[in-house]
């Protein structure tokens, strides 16, 4: 008995007229997958890492998020107290177990509650660390796991977001080769997240409005300057 | 929502859409809306047009090698722990979410907006096997409890009014304060975040559909502005993707060069809110996610469409532009093209899915002025893929009667010169007669169609070519004269 | 009319072939009469050869088999001119753009027809792209608004030329209409296939005319003018509605499209005619 998958490859085979172990095409593919040739990146996403920098401030705020440029990691804690204060929220913070995180200097802000674990969505800010940022549109990169669950991206009111001016690239395809380079060629862990910008619809009569299911609120915390 | 189809009826859809007045109101906002916004984002950006050429060539180059990028894409799946089940058609993809979803006893589904599950009419599937799906992406929300068709592929509430919207949500969430204040859109956003929240955390299984699905690396790709779709696949037990096999795309790379210029064809943003790459379940260490991580590749007559000449049309990455720039959906809306598919892609889509015979007003009822391929960022030749299935319907004698019968004479005359030239100049003589006196008609026979809403112009009377010939005439014979007088 | 003189100086005068098109054919000769007499101003021997339809009808419907025929007996009717014009950048449109099609996998007809193609043009981007016109000696007292049509526009690349001459009419005020480039809703057989869907498209064409507060509409293409003059006039609006071509040949005082001639207007058309 022939199953859906035969049926569906023979249709696709049929209409390619091909056998699918044709040599030249199996080299091309192969070739392809191996090589991911990175395509047309435009100037814009071509600059060197201060222009870069600026870039990315510059269109992080174009999304309608806000960011703050620290001078190093361990003033983190208390921009994190800062926003909480200047938004009205009470003083309680959940956070990935991020090693990065779990180094600063949250000592400092005593009378801040940090949290450890992923969010049920009864938490009104969260506090993640990204992978990367990308100038070119003022994107955050996330990936799940134990450090930084995706939950907290997505369910808390408040996303607050660090990231390393290092980890900053001018184009998506550097992060690309990040990435190959920490899970291996082909590998990919269960979610990456390009976030760019608090969530948004504009499905009542075209009206922009933010905070549709995800954070209404993201904050950008750049830590340092490029390498 | 069913999958009832009454593109047949196109006619009597679009006079009632002419007629109804919330909807032109609504309509006249998407022209203004989109139109100016993807010009603004295409001006931006340089290379953009170069972009369209590369989202086209990368498009292309799939779907002439797709059995090898399905068969690799495949691999990885399974490699990340997932599984990959193939559907022939929207019935077998029906029973195999079905199936799925009771192995998981699901109770209720989240759902991300998927224009496939649409097609297959999935929802009242589940409903019917005792599962409740809920609709997250707003817009989809709101038809869902109205129980309409979505009207326009990326905005599916497009038609709808802020009033209509508060009607329904007092009408469906009776628990809530009948007092409240919801004259506001931020008031009704507010409302259903907090309803759908409830129901994101409660889900069993979330079902989503795919913007891109990578070969390299096994992952499945969507695209939101809310963060619905991310919510919908990350908090139930089980990630379910529904995707139609011609959203492959090779590589990370490729697929960031499609990216670059979706967003920007869409909605005129460099980028939508959550791009977000799935691929398999839940890991060991990880916290959050789905246990379970399934894909559902669906044909339902892509695979025919491959080997013939509507493979152009596969290139396309569901943004929406063509129907935004659209004249004929600026002026009737989604819903009067009667099934799922609106607009220009969906007059040359839905021929191939539901068949030539019932579809056959949505590729006639264009004008062809061309704006829609001159958007579509993968360069699909949407008019000449229209003009494609008028050739079909033709040589299968579908076109009306009437029609085929006028078009017939006109070739007729028009291949016999000899028969033409007098048979015009003796019907514009009259013509130009009968209207000499305004200068154009009100009505004419035969012409219901035209002066049903307009003047017909009268001729000037006499062919150009009668007349330039006597003229010609008349010079030769002046230079005659002039040369015999000397 | 200014034509560079290096055009002109060795060659002997290029030779047309006035495609005329069947809507001027019938309905406004006169609009035939101004595209000669620009050419010739232009420095060109303008001949019209025995023609009938460009074809477009049947292949927007299908009819490969009539479209084709048509498209061999235009081809062999114009082939052995320097250059083909038609004042229609929807008949242009169909020959440059779409005859090739009709002849794929024909090595017989291909290189012939891809030769044939090469030299056919919409009027106005004729004269100024290739014939180098910069400036036309016409005047025509009035405000105007043109309308570019979808197959000209975007198959041809016809908006700025026509925009540069008549910026040279004298006495013409050129003001632009809110979406000029967004189709009036003729699209050939569609206008009668769906008159309402054409009517609703047409309407919104002609709210921008009149908004424009333009007394002239004018555009390249006979079917698309037909259409809004139709709908202006059934509308009680002034407007009156020519060919571009008209205006630029200095054949502006001709009885509008749709209006009924004046004796003036005879007597003026007979004058221009000889």
């Amino acid at each position: 008995m022939t199953s859906s998958r035969d049926t569906v490859f023979a249709s696709v085979r049929r209409a390619l007229g091909v056998t699918s172990r044709e040599a030249p095409r199996l080299q091309e593919v192969g070739d392809r997958i191996a090589g991911h040739p990175r395509g047309l990146v435009p100037a814009r996403a071509q600059v060197p890492p201060a222009e870069c920098i600026a870039l990315f401030k510059e269109m992080v705020l174009a999304a309608a998020a806000s960011i703050d440029h620290l001078p190093s990691a361990n003033q983190v804690p208390a921009a994190v107290a800062a926003y909480l204060r200047g938004r009205n929220l009470p003083p309680t913070i959940l956070r990935g177990a991020d090693p990065r995180l779990s180094a600063l200097p949250w000592g400092q802000e005593p009378n801040l509650d940090v949290w450890i674990g992923p969010s049920d969505g009864r938490q009104l800010a969260g506090l993640s660390h990204a992978f990367a940022g990308i100038a070119e549109s003022g994107t955050l990169v996330m990936l799940s796991g134990p450090d930084n669950p995706s939950t907290l991206n997505l369910l808390p009111d408040h996303h607050l977001v660090v990231v390393d001016a290092a980890d900053v690239t001018a184009d998506y395809e550097t992060v690309w080769g990040r990435i190959r380079a920490r899970f291996g060629a082909g590998i990919m862990p269960r979610t990456v997240n390009w976030i760019t910008g608090p969530s948004r619809s504009a499905d009542i009569e075209q009206t922009l409005l933010l905070g549709a299911h995800g954070p209404r609120s993201l904050h950008v915390l750049l830590v340092g300057e490029p390498v | 929502m069913s999958v009832e189809i009454t593109s047949p009826h196109f006619k009597a859809n679009a006079r009632e859409a002419l007629a109804d007045a919330p909807l032109q109101q609504a309509l006249a906002k998407v022209g203004p809306g989109f139109i100016g916004k993807r010009a603004a984002a295409a001006g931006k950006l340089p290379e953009f047009e170069a972009l369209r050429d590369s989202a086209r060539d990368i498009k292309d180059h799939t779907l002439a090698h797709l059995d090898l990028y399905l068969e690799r894409y495949e691999a990885k799946v399974k490699e990340a722990g997932g599984h990959v089940h193939f559907a022939v058609d929207a019935a077998e993809a029906r029973d195999i979410i079905t199936r799925i979803c009771r192995s998981l006893d699901a109770k209720t589904v989240t759902k991300g907006k998927s224009m496939i599950s649409e097609e297959i009419g999935l929802n009242d599937h589940l409903e019917a096997a005792g599962i409740e799906p809920v609709e997250t992406d707003l817009g989809e929300y709101l038809i869902q409890i109205r129980g309409e068709a979505p009207s326009h592929i990326i905005a599916p509430a497009i038609h709808l009014n802020k009033e209509q919207v508060e009607a329904d949500f007092r009408r469906v969430h009776t628990h809530l304060s009948p007092g409240r204040n919801l004259s506001e859109p931020t008031a009704l956003l507010a409302e259903a975040r907090g309803e759908l929240r409830q129901r994101f955390l409660a889900a069993d299984v979330g079902i989503t559909g795919a913007n891109f699905l990578v070969a390299e690396t096994g992952t499945s790709i969507i695209v939101t502005n809310e963060g619905n779709g991310d919510l919908t696949q990350t908090l139930p037990k089980a990630h379910i993707v529904l995707a139609s096999l011609e959203k492959l795309v090779p590589t990370l790379e490729d697929v960031s060069q499609l990216l670059r210029v979706l967003a920007r064809s869409a909605t005129g943003q460099e980028m939508s809110v959550y791009t977000t790459f799935s691929t398999g379940p839940r890991r060991p260490d990880d916290v959050d996610g789905p246990g379970e991580y399934h894909v559902v590749i669906l044909d339902n007559g892509r695979s025919g469409m491959l080997g013939g000449q509507l493979r152009e049309m596969l290139r396309c990455i569901r943004c929406g532009a063509c129907m935004n720039h659209c004249p004929v959906y600026h002026a009737v809306g989604g819903h009067a093209y009667g099934w799922v598919y609106p607009g220009p892609m969906g007059a040359v889509l839905t021929p191939s899915l539901i068949g030539i015979e019932k579809a056959a007003n949505l590729p006639n009822a264009s004008t062809f002025c061309g704006r829609c391929e001159e958007v579509c960022p993968v360069r699909i030749p949407l008019p000449k893929l229209m003009r494609h299935w008028r050739e079909k319907e033709f040589e299968r004698h579908l076109t009306p009667a009437p029609q085929r019968f006028g078009l017939a004479v006109w070739g007729f005359f028009a291949r016999r010169g000899w028969l033409y030239r007098p048979a015009t100049r003796l019907a514009m003589g009259m013509l130009a007669l009968a209207g000499r006196r305004k200068g154009r008609f009100a009505s004419l026979p035969l012409a219901g169609g035209w002066t049903r809403h307009r003047d017909f112009p009268a001729p000037e009377g006499g062919t150009f070519q009668a007349q330039w010939r006597a003229r010609k005439a008349a010079e030769a014979d002046a230079r005659a004269a002039k040369g015999a007088a000397r | 009319m200014t034509v560079p003189p290096s055009l002109d100086a060795a060659l002997s005068p290029p030779r047309v072939g006035l495609f005329c098109t069947c809507l001027v054919d019938t309905i406004r000769p006169s609009v035939g009469f101004a595209a000669a007499k620009l050419l010739e101003e232009a420095g060109c021997e303008v001949e019209v050869p025995l023609q009938t339809c460009c074809g477009q009808p049947a292949f927007n419907s299908g009819d490969r088999a009539t479209s084709r025929a048509l498209a061999e007996q235009v081809i062999s009717a114009f082939e052995n001119f320097d250059y083909v014009v038609a004042p229609s950048g929807s008949c242009a449109g169909m020959i440059k753009a779409h005859y090739p099609e009709l002849f794929t996998g024909e090595p017989d007809w291909t290189g012939r027809v891809d030769r044939f193609c090469a030299k056919v043009f919409e009027l106005v981007s004729f004269l100024v792209d290739v014939r180098g016109v910069t400036h036309v000696d016409a005047a025509y007292p009035g405000t105007a608004t043109y309308h570019d049509s979808c197959s000209g526009l975007r198959e041809l690349g016809v908006k700025g030329q026509p925009r540069r001459l008549l910026a040279s009419v004298d006495g013409l005020a050129l003001v632009e209409m809110q979406d000029a480039d967004t189709c009036c809703g003729f699209g050939g057989t569609f206008c009668v296939k769906y008159p309402d869907v054409s009517n609703a498209i047409v309407e919104k064409k002609a709210a921008n005319i009149v908004a424009s507060g333009a007394d002239t509409l004018l555009a390249g293409d006979l079917g698309c003018l037909m259409n809004m003059a139709g709908k202006l006039q059934r509308e009680g609006r002034a407007v009156a509605v020519r060919h571009v071509a008209e205006v630029l040949a200095g054949m502006g005082a001709e009885p509008a499209l749709g209006m009924p001639a004046t004796v003036e207007a005879r007597a003026e058309t007979a004058r221009a005619k000889r």
